[in-house]
């Protein structure tokens, strides 16, 4: 049977051809076995390369072969070879692709995804199997918290976590009451929550939390109900689509003067244009921006815009922390990707160099990081101070750790 | 009391976008017997149109009449070079190939231009807030779409009441088989219809895309709202689509106020309470 | 809708069991696809029971997959599979009689409709609300069957067990469908009114047929728990319903295996697609337009 590779994005330019064909199989154990490895180290990346979230896909998986051509096309000594899986953002097929990509494609490690149910077939996989997982984006807290693993880590963010900055600079201006809009699937009410537990820790409080089904964009119901609730800011979580139409739909309604707008980051990342003046003064909490001053942060941007021609989003810079973190660990394990102990070992000591600035990795295998507070302005989302300093996610419930 | 006159407002205004989708929809249902999954996608292409049409020429204004144009041309072209061949056809071979249409159109869009997200900038002259209750203000674009819905809406039934090609198109929903009997030429109205159905969806695309932003899978959310919309006003009917716009309109915004928490099925409730009692939609004639 | 005959039906058995014989030449994912695909068709001729049979379609039917899928979870997981499978099958037969006593009071499109604001009411209890372990989805322990299934033999297992239910499912409607009440319900796809003035209980063969159809479903539904050991709301989404009945379309709505067609070849067609180019949708549309515009009866009709 021979593989198609057409697929098959070579990281460097020395894995060689000859190491694509599958070796006959009757009934082979999943995982190879540390002694004979192939030359080749083959890491899946299922992402979404169409529907909605297609850009944010393809600004993962360019940033995490920026990392990789840095190193040579190399991790942990061996040549990786990159098998991008689209998992149409659909939990309904999510098992049938993370089959593909392990039993079809033998990938080794696992980089995936954006979409929060559907992360959950790679965990459940990275679980069942101790095959590294790298989310690079999804924040659903469960994967690091009760859901939590030896294999599985993530180089984003969990949702509670920018939501929490934003309520803790918030309180330290002097709010003292606020309200929350956010979709009602399982992002929103974490980020409600962080946004509540942010308030709280600077003596405000979190007063009403409105939502609408996701992903649904029909905001003036909510919107028409803002002015009476009797509080001085407004906090928000939306993406994509529904940041920019929340944004410009508030200040259309002339909310903007009355009841600052603020959120977590992702409500005017990547759509700042889009957006236009409607976003221009909002204040967001993320642990990316415009403006970090590091060496790191200007090498990555102008190496992600020679290779991609687009600027760098906090997506772009998910992915290549995934590489980051996926390298450091092969290179503790000698490029053995099913040696979980020594990987996680590897990760969890390291501290990662970020554009975002450098984190650490906590005991439940999410980052121990900076959420910037940043200001929209001339479509930048600028970083004016640090909202909350390293960061951790509560990790509650995670046993593995 | 105030915010709910303001939420009766928006109430309006959506259920109005939603009309301009669902009349094409009943029209093309009740004449041709086609049930057209790609009336979200048409949507979507309007919306598009509207972005590449405004970023070409910076004017946004060009866009509707091109959206009703190119809709009316694009739509003929569908008729006559697909759903012409499948007239004869069971139902679902012409869900089927609507099917996927979907896909080949989400293929194509993704090819021309790509999957990011695109601002359409709402047009200058209608950047501002006209205040409606204490504290919360409509925007002048909002209210000129919903005043450009009526219109269109007006426009339409005078169409169809009143004139003779509007009176074969209506026997044409009511009974398929008559037409063929007054000897009216059945092939130019499928043409006519499955054209001015396209160029209205297409036009609701184009005017929701300053609000909306147009970005990929935009028109799945429409497509079953506009199907709902289709069949509680009964299918062909016209006037039947417009009230039932309006009903889920205002059912979707007051269930989104009051009932937050069941606000993803309060339309779905209301069809179906809809359809248990009156088994075919509510202006159903015969 | 035709049944196949002693030919067929030699045919068909001939090919669950070159695909029973799977473990003995394929690769492991090569067999966990043959397993989706064989959780598809039994998902699709479910749904082609009341499409072919009684030519009622259905957007809820997906409510009952999810349902019979849910039901592994609901159980606590790590039970014995002789009690989710038929747990899994009475809990959507039941939900299949509420929806059906009330659904099936509309017709045609209404009907379509109905039973996708039935279906979405579904989803949204799975989706919405904690029920079912939340939005996105839960995993479930997998039920134990008979004795505990090393990792790398699960592929083989659930092969055979998912064919084996397959064929089960095909004999069963095979028979149904050749005796009085398949026969009846043809009678009402045909001419609804005739069989109603002729004395024959319509509504209650329709809601027969729709709960019958609907434990089917559940019984997929259980099957894909089984083997995905992962459970979303998704499932209970209308898309699914609406690829069940694409698969239907595809592979003839005229013919009783015509969805086991549809089901292998969608499949098949979408490992192409995936294996050529990223632009997998352009491949599956091509093909979906390329057989409505071909095959007139599916690709079951190809031999007429």
């Amino acid at each position: 049977m021979p593989s198609i590779s057409r697929r098959s994005v070579l990281g460097g330019s020395l894995a060689g051809a000859g190491t694509l064909a599958l070796p006959p199989l009757a009934l082979p154990p999943l995982t190879t076995p540390a002694l004979a490895q192939p030359a080749v180290l083959r890491i899946g990346l299922m992402l979404p390369f169409t529907g909605t979230f297609a850009a944010l896909g393809e600004a993962i998986a360019s940033a995490f072969n920026l990392h990789l051509k840095e190193l040579g096309g190399k991790m942990g000594g061996r040549t990786v070879e990159l098998v991008r899986v689209d998992d149409e953002s659909d939990p309904a097929k999510a098992p049938s692709n993370v089959n593909r990509l392990l039993g079809r494609e033998k990938v080794e490690a696992l980089v995936g995804t954006v979409h929060s149910g559907v992360v959950m077939a790679l965990v459940q996989a990275a679980r069942e199997q101790q095959i590294p997982l790298i989310i690079p984006n999804a924040g659903n807290v469960a994967a690091t918290r009760e859901l939590c693993a030896p294999s599985v880590f993530r180089s984003s963010f969990s949702n509670w976590q920018p939501a929490y900055g934003m309520g803790k600079a918030l309180a330290a201006k002097g709010i003292k009451k606020a309200a929350w809009v956010t979709w009602d699937y399982a992002a929103g009410k974490e980020s409600a929550e962080g946004f509540g537990d942010g308030l709280r820790a600077g003596g405000a409080e979190l007063t009403k939390v409105l939502t609408l089904p996701f992903p649904e964009t029909n905001f003036q119901p909510l919107l028409a109900q803002l002015p009476g609730l009797g509080v001085q800011a407004v906090g928000s979580f939306f993406a994509g689509g529904g940041a920019i139409q929340f944004v410009k739909d508030y200040a259309a309604a002339g909310l903007r003067d009355k009841l600052p707008l603020c959120g977590s980051g992702f409500l005017t990342e990547g759509v700042l244009k889009a957006q236009g003046a409607a976003a221009e003064g909002i204040q967001t909490a993320l642990h990316y921006g415009d403006g970090i001053d590091n060496a790191k942060n200007t090498a990555f941007r102008a190496a992600y815009k020679a290779t991609t021609n687009r600027d760098a989003d906090v997506y772009a810079v998910q992915g290549y922390d995934a590489a980051q973190m996926l390298a450091i660990g092969l290179a503790g394990t000698k490029g053995d990707a099913a040696a979980a102990k020594e990987l996680s070992a590897a990760i969890r000591a390291a501290k990662i160099d970020s554009p975002r600035g450098a984190f650490t990795i906590s005991a439940s295998h999410n980052p121990v990081q900076t959420i910037w507070l940043r200001e929209a302005k001339n479509g930048e989302n600028r970083v004016i101070g640090a909202a909350a300093e390293a960061l951790a996610d509560p990790g509650t419930g995670c046993k593995a750790a | 009391m105030e915010g709910f006159l303001a939420q009766l407002l928006n109430g309006l205004q959506y259920g109005l976008l939603l009309f301009l989708i669902g009349s094409g929809l009943t029209l093309i249902f009740g004449v041709m017997g086609v049930i057209n999954l790609a009336h979200g996608s048409l949507f979507m292409i309007g919306a598009y149109l509207a972005y590449v049409v405004a970023t070409l020429t910076g004017e946004f204004w060009l866009a509707p009449p091109a959206a009703v144009l190119g809709g009316l041309a694009f739509g003929a072209l569908l008729e006559r070079g697909l759903f012409r061949k499948f007239r004869e056809r069971e139902h679902l071979d012409q869900v089927l190939l609507t099917f996927a249409l979907i896909l080949l159109f989400e293929e194509a869009r993704a090819a021309l231009l790509d999957n990011q997200f695109h601002a359409v900038a709402v047009p200058p002259s209608l950047d501002f807030s006209i205040p409606v209750t204490g504290g919360f203000a409509y925007s002048a674009y909002r209210l000129a779409v919903l005043a450009i819905c009526l219109a269109v809406a007006a426009v339409m039934f005078a169409f169809v009441e009143r004139t003779r090609i509007g009176a074969s198109i209506r026997a044409a929903a009511e009974n398929p088989e008559m037409v063929d009997l007054l000897g009216l030429d059945a092939r130019s109205i499928h043409t006519l219809v499955f054209a001015a159905g396209t160029a209205l969806a297409m036009l609701a695309g184009a005017l929701a895309a300053p609000l909306q932003s147009v970005y990929p899978g935009m028109g799945d959310g429409f497509l079953i709202l506009s199907f709902i919309v289709v069949v509680i006003g009964g299918l062909g009917s016209i006037a039947g689509a417009f009230w039932a716009a309006l009903l889920v309109g205002s059912i979707d915004t007051l269930g989104k106020v009051y009932a937050p928490q069941i606000a993803g099925i309060s339309v779905c409730v209301l069809m179906a309470a809809v359809l248990l009692w009156r088994p075919n939609g509510l202006f159903a004639r015969g | 809708m035709t049944r196949p005959g002693a030919r067929g039906n030699l045919w068909l058995g001939l090919a669950a069991l070159a695909l029973a014989s799977m473990p003995l030449w394929a690769a492991p994912w090569h067999m966990q696809l043959a397993s989706t695909a064989a959780i598809a068709a039994m998902f699709a001729l479910s749904l082609q029971l009341l499409a072919g049979g009684a030519g009622l379609i259905s957007l809820a039917h997906a409510g009952f997959f999810g349902l019979g899928a849910y039901s592994v979870y609901l159980l606590g997981g790590g039970r014995s599979i002789f009690l989710t499978l038929p747990a899994a099958a009475l809990l959507a037969g039941l939900a299949a009689a509420a929806t059906g006593y009330l659904a099936l009071r509309t017709r045609g499109f209404y009907f379509l409709m109905t039973t996708l604001a039935f279906g979405q009411m579904l989803f949204f209890l799975f989706h919405d609300t904690p029920l079912g372990g939340g939005a996105d989805g839960v995993f479930i322990a997998r039920p134990d069957m008979i004795w505990t299934v090393p990792k790398a033999a699960r592929p083989v297992v659930f092969l055979l067990l998912n064919l084996t239910i397959l064929t089960a499912m095909y004999l069963f409607l095979w028979k149904l469908m050749g005796s009085l009440f398949g026969h009846a319900l043809s009678g009402i796809r045909a001419n609804e009114d005739r069989m109603r003035a002729m004395g024959h209980d319509v509504a209650g063969l329709k809601l027969t047929a729709f709960v019958l159809a609907g434990a089917l479903a559940g019984v997929a539904g259980h099957m894909a728990a089984v083997t995905d050991a992962f459970v979303s709301p998704e499932l209970l989404g209308w898309h699914h319903a609406a690829e069940a009945l694409l698969m239907i379309l595809l592979g003839g709505i005229g013919h009783l295996h015509g969805p086991i067609l549809g089901a292998f070849a969608l499949t098949a067609i979408r490992e192409v697609g995936q294996s050529i180019t990223e632009r997998q949708r352009l491949v599956e549309g091509l093909a979906i337009l390329a057989a409505v515009l071909l095959l007139r009866r599916g690709i079951a009709g190809l031999r007429r």
